[in-house]
Order: structure tokens, then C-alpha cells, then sequence
């Protein structure tokens, strides 16, 4: 099959313009980062006049950055681990089982993922209070409130995810454990799980994105001291005297270790991303 | 299927009695899938289902700002919030209405704008070329970037004075003559879109990249030899076997961008009407007048709205293979 020049050019031209595109916030971010604050004030310079790493040092004083970034920390590993732990156990019924009422489980439980946030929020929010109220557990403006939320919105896809993993997995293997004398527990754990640990991780890290980026519910069910990096990071841009050199140094080190653990793991991530797409 | 098989071939010994004897001895195991998916049920209920019905009951009671911890005093209000929500001749309508058409114009921009770059960018990396890995990997980053870095850094970007584009667009390309205000009247429309698509488009990309991958290539060569040139075997042989991979993407896309709250909330400190997206303008309406029983209302409105869309694009997509 040979190209056209025409074709060439195309492809050139199409795929530079979408790396300039891609490319230019990415940019902007980094080597802001690294600008003093009278060059991200002034206006923009490709090229900082002196490189300074002050920012990476001020801004954990210019806001509670490093509080909110506990709090971000604790809630999303938490959320995590919850989610594909209970994702482990509902994914080998759904893959292993054929109960009455497994599709309508699933339909509803995927169908969830494309309601508006906003719906839930005013009720959840309004629940919250009055379980403080009635119970004095405290929902509201704690983490254990946000955690319990979070764990459900990355919940129906890592289920769909791992299902899917454990499909893959041939049946042959669980009977050999069988006939081994081990037990459907016994089974799920020494015979699965170690095969599927690659897609385990990739769901791990897909719902500790999930909590690690929420906004909206974030931006209600926290207070002062329970406040994540989500809501922190507006706060900082919305003060009068805005230092953006330390908002991008932020964003740097909040983006880093997800983008890296995103991209370490693409391979499997992509594929269980895009399967459902293709498979249907 | 295969049970029925061997049950009425008449070598099998009868069955019926069979089961309840095994149940007996095994009760654990019908009841293990119910027992495995339990933890995941109430999740559900808990965040999703439960709060989603009281929403709607919410929608019915006259719950202001009184009544927040009390809720269950709220007087009853029927269909009080829902005439309010879609009289166009008040003030509260009047908003509603406008932010809903904001969202359906930013929505459908986004949803092309988006669609074509990915589309491009996974068919012109479809042949293999030295750094293809690289632009694939690179494509990905918007995508795995949290979303309130990826908006702020936009939102610098944005700045009158001291933003990038402002920069380049006046200073540099000499494009526009002085500078223009982004996230302030009318450009804020244009803002709005932009980083939506780049932060959607990677995932139309990797999604289209994977229904390619099922293409079989040599269904290229043979419309190649037939003399079919690139755009013809654009049209003929890819965006066909694409069809079943967009019917979802679309819709995925579609959804993720009408209900977004993310992008206008990072953005501006209060998205001006040309970048008042629903979900944000029901979030506001709600938290600074405490009318939640209204804000329910109009969060119900949303919900029958995407519901009736994605319904009948569903049901559309359905009678069409059928007819095809």
C-alpha cells in the first residue's frame, strides 16, 4: 500500500498540530514552575530568566498545601483499597457465578456511572447532616464521608474490570483447585488473583485517580481541616494576589505520581478501558 | 443449554431429584454469589439508589434553608419546584433555560471537536513509523492528568496580562489587536470548549486506536488493489467497521460533557452566562440560595432529559442495524 504525498503532508501536519496542542499546557505548567514570581507576573516568557526551585519550597507555606495533601493522600488510598476489594469479590461472582439477578446487578450498577453528580449531591449532602444529627456519626466535612463516597464512583467500573480480567482467566484452573480440594475462597485467591494482578493494579490505580481528581463532592462534604488538594488548588487561584509560579509547582507534584502510575501501566489500563467499547 | 441436552436424550438418569439432595449437602453454594456481592449492593444503595429517590422526593417539599437539618418538617410542595424550575418567564426558568442551552452548544462542540481529533490521530498513527509509540503515550497525558491541575494550569494560561495565549495570539501572531479578557464574557464560551476537547479528545483517541486494532488489514489491501485511495478507504472501510465503537464513544463523550462540573467550577471564581454549564448552575442556584428542594427539581429535569436522550440514541442505533 503506498501513500500519497498528499497523504504524507496530512499526517505530518495533523499530528504536530495535536502535539503543539497537547504539548503547550504541559509546558506551560512545568517550566512556570521553575520561573520567580516577577516572570509569571509580567507576561509570558517561553524561556524563564533564571530557573529558581523557590516555588517547590513556598508553596507549602502560601496555603495548608501539605494538609490538604495528607488528606487527598489518606482518602484516595483508602477509597482504593476499599473499592477493588469489594470490585475483587462482587468481579468472581459475576464472573464465576450464574445467580438470579446477575444482569440486573450489573445493569444498574454500570448505569449509576452516567448519572449527573450533581443529583446525588444535594440528597448525600442532606443525608450526611442528618446522620450526624440522629446517629453523631460524623459524614459531613469528615474524610470517612468522603471515602465512602469515593469508593462507590470508581466501584461499577472496577467490578466491570475485573469481571472482565477474571473471564479471561480459563475455567480450567479453578477446577484443577477444585478437584485440589480448595474451596471458592481458597480458589479466588490462590488461583486468580496472582493471574490477574496486573489488571487488579490497573483498577487500583484507575480508582485512585478517581478519588485523587473529584471536585464537586469534594468541594462540599469537606471543611477547613478535611479540605483535599481538589478544592485547595481553586482556593489558591481564587486570592487576590494569585503566585502562579507556586499553583503550577503544585500541579506539578499533585500530577506526577498519577501520570506516571498512568502511564507505567497504560498497557493494561488501555485495554480494559477500551474493551468494552470494542466488545460491544 | 448443554443440561437440557443430556437431560431429555434419555441416557441421563432422571435429574429432578438430584438437585435439592446437592443443595442440602452444599448450601453455601448458591448462596456465595449473593453473599460475594452484598458489600457492592450497599455501596450502591447507600451513595447511589437511595439518595437518587430522595432527591425526588426532595424535589416535592418546599426544603429551604430552614429546613436543612430537619428536612422531614419541609412543608409538601407538589409540583411547586418543577413550575418554577420551567416558567421561562421568571427569573429562575429564564437561567435555567439559557444555562441549558450553553450546555447543549458547548456539548455538541466538544463532542465533534473531540471525536475528529481522536478519529485523526488514531488513523494517521494506524501505520507503524519510527516514534509512533512515543505520540501515543504523549496523546494519553491530558487524559491521566487530574482534572483540576490540567484546568488550573488553563486557567493561568487564560490570564489577561500574564497568560500564554493572550501572548501568542496579540504579542507574537499578531492575531487579535490587544488583549483580550478569556474568562470574562463572551471568549469565556471559547475557553470553555477548548479544554474540554483537549482533555477529552485522548480518550476518543485511545478508544478509536483499539476499534482499529480489530480491523483486519487486509481489507485495506484489498480496497488498496481495487484502487481505493485514502479518503476513500476512510469512508468505505474504516468509519463503517467504526460504527459500533462510536455508537458508545458518542455517547460516553456526550454524557461526561453535559454533566461536567469540573472544568467551569476550576475555571472561573463564578462562571459568567456564557459559561454557566448546567451542572455547575444548578450547584450554584442551590448552595447560595439553600433552596435544595428547587435544586432537586431541576437536578430530576436533568436526569429525564438524559435519560430521554440516551434512550431514544440507543433505540435509534438499535433500528438502524436492524434495517442495515
Amino acid at each position: 500500500m503506498r501513500e500519497s504525498s498528499a497523504v504524507r503532508w496530512a499526517r505530518r501536519v495533523v499530528l504536530t498540530l495535536l502535539t503543539v496542542f497537547t504539548v503547550l499546557p504541559l509546558y506551560v505548567m512545568v517550566v512556570s514552575s521553575i520561573k520567580p514570581l516577577q516572570d509569571v507576573q509580567g507576561a509570558f516568557t517561553w524561556i524563564p530568566t533564571h530557573v529558581t526551585f523557590r516555588p517547590f519550597i513556598d508553596m507549602w507555606q502560601t496555603v495548608p498545601l501539605g494538609r490538604y495533601f495528607v488528606n487527598s493522600l489518606i482518602v484516595a488510598l483508602c477509597a482504593t483499597v476499599c473499592s477493588v476489594t469489594i470490585a475483587i469479590f462482587t468481579g468472581y461472582a459475576v464472573s464465576r457465578y450464574r445467580f438470579a439477578g446477575r444482569g440486573t446487578f450489573m445493569t444498574v450498577v454500570l448505569s449509576t456511572q452516567m448519572f449527573p453528580g450533581i443529583l446525588f449531591l444535594l440528597p448525600l449532602f442532606l443525608i450526611f447532616v442528618n446522620i450526624d444529627r440522629y446517629t453523631g456519626i460524623t459524614l459531613y466535612g469528615s474524610r470517612l464521608g468522603l471515602i465512602i463516597t469515593y469508593l462507590t464512583f470508581a466501584l461499577p467500573f472496577s467490578i466491570w474490570l475485573i469481571a472482565g480480567y477474571f473471564d479471561t482467566i480459563p475455567r480450567e484452573l479453578d477446577e484443577a483447585a477444585r478437584v485440589d480440594g480448595a474451596g471458592p475462597m481458597r480458589t479466588l485467591f490462590s488461583v486468580l488473583l496472582p493471574v490477574a494482578a496486573p489488571g487488579i493494579v490497573a483498577v487500583a490505580i484507575y480508582a485512585f485517580m478517581t478519588a485523587w481528581g473529584e471536585v464537586l463532592f469534594a468541594s462540599v462534604l469537606t471543611d477547613q481541616s478535611t479540605r483535599t488538594l481538589a478544592v485547595g488548588l481553586r482556593e489558591y487561584a481564587n486570592q487576590a494576589q494569585v503566585y502562579w509560579n507556586e499553583v503550577m509547582a503544585a500541579s506539578v507534584v499533585i500530577s506526577l505520581p498519577v501520570v506516571v502510575g498512568f502511564l507505567a501501566l497504560q498497557k493494561f489500563l488501555v485495554h480494559g478501558l477500551t474493551a468494552g467499547a470494542v466488545k460491544s | 443449554m448443554s443440561d437440557t441436552i443430556t437431560a431429555t436424550s434419555g441416557d441421563a438418569p432422571p435429574r429432578a431429584p438430584r438437585g435439592p439432595r446437592r443443595r442440602r449437602f452444599k448450601p453455601g453454594r448458591n448462596l456465595l454469589p449473593y453473599a460475594l456481592v452484598v458489600p457492592a449492593l450497599i455501596a450502591e444503595l447507600a451513595i447511589h439508589i437511595v439518595p437518587m429517590l430522595v432527591g425526588a422526593w426532595m424535589s416535592l417539599l418546599h426544603l429551604t434553608q430552614f429546613f436543612i437539618r430537619n428536612w422531614t418538617a419541609a412543608p409538601y410542595g407538589g409540583l411547586t419546584n418543577y413550575r418554577i424550575a420551567v416558567d421561562t418567564n421568571g427569573p429562575v426558568g429564564k437561567d435555567l433555560l439559557h444555562s441549558f442551552f450553553i450546555t447543549v452548544a458547548v456539548t455538541v462542540l466538544v463532542v465533534a471537536g473531540a471525536w475528529l481529533f481522536g478519529l485523526a490521530a488514531a488513523v494517521f498513527l494506524q501505520k507503524p513509523f519510527r516514534g509512533r509509540g512515543t505520540l501515543r503515550t504523549l496523546f494519553l497525558v491530558p487524559y491521566a492528568l487530574p482534572v483540576f491541575t490540567a484546568v488550573i494550569t488553563w486557567r493561568f494560561m487564560f490570564q489577561r496580562d500574564s497568560g500564554m495565549v493572550n501572548n501568542v495570539l496579540s504579542d507574537e501572531l499578531h492575531l487579535v489587536h490587544g488583549h483580550p479578557f478569556w474568562l470574562l464574557g463572551g471568549n469565556s464560551f471559547a475557553a470553555l470548549v477548548i479544554i474540554h476537547i483537549w482533555r477529552l479528545w485522548p480518550f476518543a483517541f485511545l478508544t478509536l486506536t483499539a476499534g482499529l486494532q480489530s480491523v483486519p488489514g487486509d481489507l485495506y489491501e484489498a480496497a488498496a488493489i481495487d484502487g481505493a485511495g485514502f479518503v476513500r478507504r476512510l469512508r468505505s472501510v474504516t468509519l463503517p467497521l467504526l460504527r459500533p465503537v462510536n455508537r458508545v464513544l458518542l455517547l460516553v463523550l456526550f454524557l461526561w460533557t453535559f454533566n461536567d462540573f469540573n472544568v467551569p467550577y476550576i475555571l472561573f471564581d463564578q462562571p459568567p452566562a456564557n459559561a454557566d454549564m448546567i451542572s455547575i448552575h444548578i450547584y450554584n442556584a442551590s448552595f447560595i440560595t439553600w433552596n435544595f428542594g428547587l435544586g432537586s427539581a431541576m437536578s430530576v429535569l436533568l436526569l429525564a432529559f438524559l435519560l430521554i436522550v440516551t434512550l431514544g440514541y440507543l433505540g435509534a442505533g438499535r433500528l438502524r442495524s436492524r434495517h442495515a
